[in-house]
């Protein structure tokens, strides 16, 4: 069973805000849980010789040509910023 | 300080030098206006799709096979959770358990993996000190977002600075010839952070380690690991112990600052890219590629020394300068001059002449291979002395020419004649007395006036440890 600490740790990690007030936290708890009771329910599972499946599709070495395609204008790349300034993207400083 | 040794190990970052960024087709530019080279996919818009880019891949396996590494059959690339304003997706795309290259070795360094990621982007602090404490707001630019990196950590293997900035230099040349990176540290095409903890002498465990972050050039490196392993040991004989944590070097104060660390760093909750398939080179690709590596400095540098029996200054000059090394290796199969003569020119006196007219190689200079090869063997048969020789060097990299043609039209011949020399010393000791009475006595040093007397006589053009042979025989000192 996922404990609050964690769950809160974890949003904090996703900076996601749960309201603590709500019931969401022990809601978040219990949906988490049952996610890892199923992942130990595959766990344990006899797998020996079974690779891990880190993709579903049989495909290697999707690539592209090293060749340079069209960029964004700068006024379109900030455009969806919500405070540009000299030609970046201005935002709070991270260790401020 | 004796009784305390370092363990350091490097993690190197180095930008490859491809056209377009690892997983979009934006162009790679340094120094460009800002944000001009963006697009949905490095900025990490929702719904975008990454594709990795085939040239820092091949990049990629060049890399790990010239630095010894094993290369994995099958890897893959995963997600680096952490929010950072240089992140535009709130994950680096980077491998993590399977890296693309491992176990490998350069120099007397083991390669613990190299592995393909993608640089985040860049981040201007504001405010008053331009330090990143303190400052309220940054801007930040994506141009450099998603280029692409190799990451090359090494195993502990390092004992101390000098020796870590030995072995830097080593693999930025190394890399410059396989032609992967510009390794600019200036434009922090390869980045630097050091792990160093002390121990004491025979003690097989390893100490707390504090990581050394983003040192920009060898100078700096080398300083800062110095400042780092000085801190540790004095804090640990003051009865201290070390702490985990992340040092910025001051190159200014040569001061050391603890960084505050990233909020839980530790915990990347790396996962695997969905969006990216698994890397699976072919053999007949890994045999391809390394069929086609050059000459790497550290074979060069033991061939050379090996084989060539050139001494090992010249021989690592010589295996850091490709074009050098080319130049010499053309000269030295003209034949006419042994290899130890004709590096020693090279490293020496072309290095010289060529940095005094403000040529950045040989290349540019009108000197030709044969030219040096038939100076070179001028001096060694002693047709001319080496000063003569200097001087025409001097000409042909500035003028060209034939060195044989030169020596013959202008008489530079070494004063060889045997009775002609011998005269020209009797005289040189003549006027000089108190030089001879001195060189007599035993100081060899006041051999110098007697020479000089001869050198102008001869218009430079007598050969140096003749005329001292001929000085001492003539004093009975023989
Ligand atoms: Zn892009």
């Amino acid at each position: 069973m996922i404990d609050r600490d964690r769950v809160l740790q974890v949003a904090r990690l996703a900076r996601l805000r749960l309201d603590e007030s709500s019931g969401e936290v022990e809601q978040m708890a219990r949906e988490l849980s049952g996610i890892l009771d199923h992942v130990d329910a595959i766990g344990g599972l006899d797998l020996e010789g079974v690779e891990p499946t880190s993709h579903v599709v049989d495909l290697v070495n999707v690539l592209r040509v090293d060749r340079v395609g069209p960029s964004l204008r700068r006024e379109a790349a900030l455009a969806p910023a919500p405070d540009p300034a000299e030609g970046s993207f201005r935002v709070p400083s991270p260790q401020a | 300080m004796a009784d305390f040794e370092a363990v350091i190990g490097l993690e190197i970052h180095v930008q490859l030098a491809t056209k377009t960024k690892m997983f979009c087709s934006c162009e790679l530019s340094f120094g460009a206006e800002p944000n001009i080279h963006t697009c949905p996919v490095c900025l990490g818009h929702p719904g975008t799709l990454p594709v990795s880019n085939e040239q820092a891949i091949r990049f990629g396996i060049e890399t790990a096979l010239a630095l010894g590494c094993e290369i994995a059959p099958r890897s893959i690339f995963h997600r680096k959770n952490y929010f950072y304003p240089d992140l535009s997706k709130g994950y680096q795309i980077s491998q993590y358990d399977i890296p693309l290259g491992s176990s490998g070795r350069l120099g007397e360094v083991r390669i613990h993996r190299a592995h393909l990621e993608e640089d985040a982007a860049k981040l201007s602090h504001l405010g008053e000190s331009g330090r990143i404490d303190g400052s309220d707001a940054s801007l930040v630019d994506f141009n450099r977002g998603g280029t692409p990196l190799i990451e090359i950590v090494t195993e502990p293997d390092i004992r101390d600075a000098a020796i870590a900035r030995e072995w830097l230099q080593l693999l930025r040349s190394t890399l410059r010839q396989l032609g992967v990176s510009d390794c600019n540290m200036e434009e922090g095409s390869l980045r630097c952070d050091a792990n160093i903890s002390i121990r004491r002498r025979g003690e097989p465990e390893l100490g707390v380690k504090t990581e050394l972050k983003n040192m920009n050039s060898f100078r700096f490196i080398e300083r800062g690991i110095e400042a780092e392993i000085a801190r540790q040991i004095e804090l640990v004989e003051a009865g201290g112990r070390v702490d985990q944590a992340t040092m910025h070097f001051d190159p200014a104060s040569g001061s050391l600052t603890v960084l505050r660390s990233k909020e839980f760093a530790h915990d990347y909750r790396y996962f695997p890219e969905p969006d990216l398939v698994p890397l699976a080179p072919s053999l007949e690709l890994i045999a391809e590629i390394r069929a086609a590596l050059p000459e790497l400095p550290e074979t060069r540098i033991e061939r050379y020394i090996g084989e060539l029996g050139i001494p090992g200054d010249a021989a690592r000059v010589l295996g850091f300068d490709a074009a050098a090394a080319e130049f010499f290796e053309a000269a030295l199969a003209l034949g006419g001059a042994s290899p130890s003569a004709l590096s020693g020119w090279v490293t020496g006196e072309l290095a010289a002449a060529l940095r005094e007219a403000g040529h950045a190689g040989v290349g540019d200079s009108a000197l030709s291979s044969s030219g040096l090869a038939a100076l070179a063997g001028l001096v060694e048969a002693k047709t001319i002395n080496r000063r003569t020789g200097r001087e025409i060097l001097v000409r042909l990299v500035s003028q060209g020419g034939d060195p044989v043609a030169i020596v013959e039209a202008e008489g530079l011949g070494s004063v060889s004649d045997a009775d002609a020399l011998s005269e020209i010393v009797d005289r040189a000791l003549a006027a000089q007395p108190k030089a001879a009475d001195q060189v007599a006595a035993g100081n060899q040093k006041a051999v110098g006036p007697i020479v000089g007397f001869v050198m102008r006589e001869t218009k430079g053009r007598a050969d140096g440890p003749e005329v001292t042979r001929l000085i001492r025989a003539k004093l009975g000192l023989d």
